[in-house]
């Protein structure tokens, strides 16, 4: 019994020693960042290199051959596809610049120094940044019926006859553009705030010394000021439009006509609804490469910083 | 003269704002009053501004087409689990990139960024084939790892743990303290609000997220919320009141979660973001 116990405790010590030696300085930043790092390595690096592999790739059932560039001419070829950029990038030049105008706005709204109630509009307008995208989708889907909708309904007060939001090419988008809005305005709302309430007050002090008016004072520090806010909320925007696929998929399934068909929304029905897993993995890469692109030329324009 | 403009726009400041905050809350105010209505009522125009008497039979309805009780744990089970491990995973690789200095230190950190920059849907099929080899189709395991390590949380908690003082470290490194007591009883403790910020992104980001469940979750009783809610509008003739209240459920967790927090959301996601 006795000499169990102490064998039990001799192993115990060996344990605390080893455990000492395994964890120095030196090595334990490995040890910290193995998880991250594997977990990284094999779910979204290895993915990314075997989807470049598979876009080379016709894959049938378990068969899979190699079939050179075929995907890519393919895609270059399919007018559905074309019309899922073109109608990404609708969005994207409609949506992102509203958006952030609207953002801007009400920041700047909000930032004047004497409005009460500062944290209640920034919680109220931050709601619906939170809700999923799906029961955002579902309300609006509901709420812009084209007959029996609530929003119609308010539109008649003002003598606007009932618009088919969710059933004409042009007003599906329309809806896709007014669903983002309302659920990121007040989200970008919040960072341009943040970046307003860094900007040092002496620079506004100096410049009404000055006699600089309001309005010189905006466009001369504010916005200046704001850059690199706006690079981060335009780069991220542009990112999440282009990877635009719940509102779509709720609201209308890309249609009508494929007039709200997205590139997410195409990869998925090329990928999971007619499992042609090489052609889905084309269409991923050509997003990678135009959201390389274009993160790129935004930040080339905006300036390097 | 002055004055009377100031107050003007001063007035003029607050109607955009509170015309602002109408139209971002309207909808969850209707949301919430269609969860209580038949379907048919939902529709009625001029629209029904105060709660119904349908709760409990929009439930009933919601529970049989769904199982809901099974479905909200799914939901809750994977967004707990997730928002654990993944805020430990990140503040371990935030703390060792901030802290330490190794080598491959910048190719690995350089490899995290690439992965935040890249469109995750490029990962779907490849994932997915993966998730069939695994035979982990309708699993928790299959939602949960891939985006485990969240490159995003990773940074911020790199940001936020540089400004944990070295001479803290030093103390009680000369005090005898191991790495891992260390990690655990001296940075985690201080790391606390950045810790919050990320749990609160990661939680709402898993409880939200659609596109990944929706591929590898078919058998109904796996469905997360959001899936199961997209599955109610596949169905031949929707009904409205158990979709209200559907989505009633899975936005109202959330929001009394987000604003029990969302002072440290706002200021360690946004704060993180902005400083960058």
């Amino acid at each position: 019994m006795e000499q169990t116990e102490k064998v039990v405790n001799t192993k115990k010590s060996f344990r605390v020693k080893e455990r000492k030696s395994l964890l120095t300085p030196k090595n334990v930043p490995y040890v910290f960042i193995a998880p991250a790092v594997l977990l990284i390595l094999i779910f979204t690096v290895y993915p990314v290199i075997f989807s470049f592999i598979l876009s080379f790739q016709e894959v049938r059932g378990l068969e899979k051959s190699f079939v050179g560039f075929a995907n890519y001419s393919r895609l270059f070829q399919d007018p559905i596809f074309y019309k899922s950029l073109l109608n990404t990038f609708q969005i994207l030049i409609v949506q992102v610049p509203i958006m952030l105008f609207l953002s801007l706005l009400i920041a700047v709204g909000l930032h004047s120094s004497m409005l009460k109630g500062k944290a209640f509009f920034r919680i109220s307008f931050f709601m619906p940044a939170i809700t999923a995208l799906v029961a955002a989708s579902i309300v609006f889907m509901i709420l812009l019926d084209e007959h029996f909708g609530l929003v119609n309904y308010l539109l008649s007060f003002v003598g606007v006859e009932a618009i088919p939001w969710l059933t004409t090419p042009f007003w599906a988008k329309v809806s896709v553009i007014l669903v983002m809005t309302w659920r990121w305005t007040g989200y970008n709302m919040v960072i341009f705030l943040a970046g307003l309430q860094n900007i040092p007050s002496e620079l506004y002090e100096a410049a009404s010394i000055d006699g600089a008016s309001k309005v010189k004072q905006f466009f001369m520090i504010t916005i200046p000021q704001l850059k690199p806010v706006f690079i981060f909320t335009v780069v991220m925007s542009t990112i999440g439009t282009l990877q635009l696929f719940d509102e779509p998929f709720i609201l209308t399934q890309g249609g009508p006509n494929n007039a709200t068909m997205t590139i997410t929304l195409y990869l998925y029905e090329a990928g999971f609804k007619f499992f042609d897993f090489g052609y889905a993995s084309a269409i991923a890469y050509v997003l990678v490469i135009i959201t390389a692109i274009i993160s790129w030329v935004q930040m080339k324009l905006v300036g390097d910083e | 003269m002055i004055h009377s403009k100031k107050i003007s726009s001063k007035i003029g400041i607050y109607c955009l704002l509170i015309a602002g905050v109408v139209l971002s809350i309207a909808p969850f105010y209707w949301m919430l009053v269609g969860s209580t209505l038949p379907s048919g009522e939902i529709f009625r125009l001029p629209p029904k501004l105060l709660p119904g008497d349908y709760l409990a039979k929009n439930f009933q309805s919601l529970n049989e087409s769904l199982g809901f009780a099974k479905i909200f744990w799914n939901s809750l089970f994977i967004a707990l689990v997730y928002t654990l491990i993944s805020t430990l995973i990140s503040s371990m690789a935030g703390y060792a990139f901030a802290k330490f200095k190794f080598k491959g230190k910048n190719l690995f950190f350089f490899i995290i960024l690439c992965t935040l920059m890249i469109p995750s849907q490029v990962t779907l099929i490849p994932l997915f084939e993966m998730m069939v080899t695994f035979n982990w189709l309708n699993t928790y395991q299959a939602i949960i790892l891939p985006t485990l390590a969240s490159p995003f949380a990773i940074y911020l908690m790199r940001q936020n743990m540089k400004s944990v003082p070295d001479s803290i470290i030093e103390a009680s490194r000369v005090d005898g303290a191991g790495e891992l007591k260390i990690f655990f009883t001296v940075i985690l403790p201080v790391s606390r609000p950045a810790m919050a910020a990320v749990a609160i992104f990661l939680f709402m980001s898993q409880w939200n997220s659609l596109l990944w469940p929706l591929i590898t979750l078919n058998s109904k009783e796996m469905f997360t919320l959001p899936v199961a809610l997209s599955s109610l509008i596949g169905m031949a003739r929707i009904d409205y009141g158990q979709l209200m209240l559907g989505t009633t459920l899975s936005t109202v967790p959330i929001m009394i979660f987000f604003l029990l927090l969302q002072k440290h959301f706002i200021s360690g996601i946004l704060g993180g973001a902005v400083k960058e």
